[in-house]
């Protein structure tokens, strides 16, 4: 409900309200703290369950993935290529990992359905390009975020 | 008008013309630091020392964008719009005086590209111009958003000449002149008595407009505001009802036309602003004092000595207008605006009456001899 | 003032052709803004004839106020269709017209060649009012003490303008019918 206030005389002038005022704004002006985040040399603190950009985990310099697909099968984006191989020890792995940017939502599923631990998000959000971005796995396995 | 008069006239028109040039994106960084600062942010600060060329880098990229003309609108004056904007800005200036005169080998060299017997009246013609470029643009943009702009720009700019028009008959009849030299050199003088009461001598004030005609400053400012479709007053734009107003359509250097307009506009308001009720070119108060330190610690004489005072008091000036546009931004940032309805309630119930009073009240004054 | 005739030449010339352009041009707003440069280009004359006064108030009061309502009134009413077709009329009045016209020109051209080129500006000239304090002095000196009664019964004349048109514009409001 709109409750009109009973104005006084010199409220009803408004001149006296209008110098308030603007000795609110130069009080803001000359003494607030600042809030603004200076971009390149500051930045903002993200927590560490934020997901940004992806990375493929390895051990020893081996991929921890396994191409069991359970990403690509969860992703509700259908984001996640993969293409299986076979080691020369028998052990599976992904010959392609390609995830499309464009596609992708960072929901975070497949970092939730990864049952090796490979496919994590990390906290870099700096990914604007100009050309569809495709991560290969080379690219997925070089960058490690800040993990 | 032998050939010096040409070139005194020449010269004075060029530098008005490149000084107010280089008011508009100092205006501009000032107004984008300063709302950033009220609102608690930085602002601009990445262009030069403190973001100062950031304008500079605006107006590369006004230069630069491509400026079309769109395919629904009348051609010649789409593009006759911003000019007609901005030119009258840049006329008014022409009388405002910026220091007073001084003695240069049998010629009297004036700080003001003109004297007119008609002062403040040519001001006011040529303000009233100003609503043509708006008027102009919103009809010849042919779209419903630009015309309603335009309309009520109109509309608007009427209501408030009027009483623009009459808080300053108060000015012309305490001074009895239109002349703004005239003006501008009377306010040096000391409020003596008030009616009968003799004043002693710490409390005489100078005859600035201000204290002479107080309702009447009040009142001359709110209507300048509203001339200059300054925020509060800002109705010819609006974001949520009629987007960008009269200029809706105009893009690249026509629109920085009309931003530059905007702001001149704002200059010469200060500058009247300062003329009519801060003295003009008078010293400031300690400034005299610092003056008459200065010629005798160099020992000045003659013309050295008028040169030094000319700088003084176009640096008097400038510090008056220079207080006056800050005022400009400083309310843009602080007040809401006005509905329309208010605005026009503002206008013709409150803001005309009250000038038609003072002038009531200033001629029986006058008449008396109290001022 | 020893180019002024090149100025005088410049702003008749201006002034001709917009009047030519405020009844040639199909839409009503070009015609308008026309005229306010029909306005202009008087203003400079009068300024040319060292009448500043005369030439501020030709544009505050026709160019910045009247015609600023003009275009007002047509932009709201948007007035696009034209009131004046030429195919429409009768042949026999466009040749009574045309004679009225020419007879008119010839009548404008007698009078002026009957005056003499330097009229008697007596007591007036630009050196004297000058001296008297200027033109907005001498003008508002005469207007406000010999020419008193006829300046009043003008605004009189006025006022009675503006309240019949109010009274017409609002007599449905009178009698009570929307």
């Amino acid at each position: 409900m709109l409750l009109k206030k009973k104005k006084g005389f010199l409220q009803e002038l408004y001149l006296i309200e209008i110098i308030k005022g603007l000795m609110i704004t130069m009080k803001n002006m000359l003494f607030a703290p600042k809030v603004t985040i200076q971009f390149p040399e500051e930045r903002r603190n993200y927590s560490d369950r934020y997901r940004g950009m992806h990375y493929l985990k390895a051990t020893n310099g081996v991929e921890n993935c396994t191409a069991c697909m359970l990403c690509p099968t969860v992703c509700p984006a259908e984001c996640i290529h993969i293409e299986a191989g076979e080691r020369p020890d028998k052990e599976k792995y992904p010959v392609k990992f390609e995830i499309d940017l464009l596609r992708c939502c960072f929901c975070g599923m497949c970092e939730e359905a990864c049952p090796k631990d490979a496919i994590k998000l990390s906290n870099i959000y700096e990914m604007s390009t100009t050309y569809r971005e495709v991560y290969d796995k080379q690219f997925l396995l070089e960058q490690r975020g800040n993990k | 008008m032998d050939i010096l008069d040409w070139i005194e006239v020449g010269s004075k028109t060029a530098l008005l013309v490149v000084v107010l040039l280089q008011v508009v994106p100092i205006m501009v960084w000032v107004e984008r630091r300063g709302s950033a600062l009220m609102q608690n942010r930085l602002g601009p600060n990445r262009c030069g020392p403190l973001g100062l060329l950031q304008s500079l880098a605006d107006v590369v990229k006004f230069l630069w964008k491509e400026d079309p003309v769109p395919g629904h609108v009348e051609p010649f004056y789409y593009v006759l719009a911003p000019l007609v904007s901005v030119v009258p800005a840049f006329m008014t200036f022409a009388v405002i005086p910026v220091a007073s005169s001084i003695q240069l080998g049998g010629r009297v060299l004036q700080f003001q590209v003109a004297d007119l017997n008609v002062g403040l009246l040519y001001v006011f013609s040529i303000a009233s111009l100003g609503v043509y470029g708006i008027i102009m643009a919103g009809w010849a943009s042919n779209n419903k958003y630009t015309m309603l702009g335009s309309l009520r720009s109109s509309s608007q700019m009427i209501s408030y000449e009027l009483s623009m028009g009459l808080s300053v008959i108060g000015i012309i009849m305490t001074f009895s002149s239109v002349k703004l030299g005239d003006i501008a050199r009377q306010q040096g003088e000391l409020i003596t008595h008030v009616g009968p009461l003799i004043l002693p001598e710490f409390l005489q004030l100078p005859k600035w407009g201000i204290f002479v005609q107080p309702l009447g400053f009040l009142i001359f400012l709110v209507a300048v505001f509203a001339e200059t479709n300054r925020l509060p007053f800002d109705l010819p734009e609006g974001e949520s009802e009629i987007v960008a107003g009269y200029h809706l359509e105009y893009g690249a250097m026509k629109f920085a036309l009309f931003m530059m307009a905007e702001y001149l506009n704002m200059t010469t308001a200060s500058g009247l602003l300062a003329t009519l009720y801060f003295g003009g070119w008078q010293l400031l108060p300690g400034m005299a004092w610092i003056l008459g330190a200065l010629q005798g610690a160099f020992g000045l004489t003659g013309l050295s000595a008028e040169w030094l005072r000319v700088l003084f008091e176009a640096t008097s000036f400038s510090i008056k207008v220079g207080c006056f546009m800050w005022l400009f931004v400083w309310v843009r940032w602080t007040l809401p605006r006005f509905r329309y309805d208010q605005l026009m309630d503002l206008g013709w119930k409150v803001m005309l009456p009250l000038a038609l009073g003072n002038i009531f009240i200033t001629a029986i004054l006058t008449y008396y001899g109290w001022v | 003032m020893n180019i002024s005739p090149y100025f005088f030449y410049g702003f008749g010339g201006i002034a001709i052709a917009c009047s030519l352009l405020v009844i040639l041009k199909k839409n009503p707003v070009s015609s308008a803004f026309s005229l306010v440069m029909v306005f202009f280009s008087f203003a400079g004359i009068y300024a040319l004839l060292d009448a500043h006064l005369i030439a501020a108030l030709q544009i505050f009061v026709y160019a910045g106020a009247i015609m600023v309502l003009f275009v007002f009134v047509i932009m709201l009413l948007n007035a696009d269709v034209p009131s004046f077709d030429l195919g429409r009329t009768h042949l026999g009045m466009r040749a009574v017209a045309g004679v009225l016209i020419s007879m008119i020109l010839a009548l404008f051209i007698w009078a002026f060649k009957k005056t003499p080129l330097t009229p008697a500006i007596a007591q007036f000239s630009s050196e004297n009012i000058e001296a008297a304090g200027g033109n907005t002095l001498v003008v508002s000196e005469l207007m406000f003490s010999e020419y008193i009664l006829p300046f009043e019964l003008t605004s009189v004349l006025l006022l009675a303008a503006i309240v019949g048109a109010v009274a017409i514009a609002k007599r449905k409001l009178a009698t009570g019918r929307f």
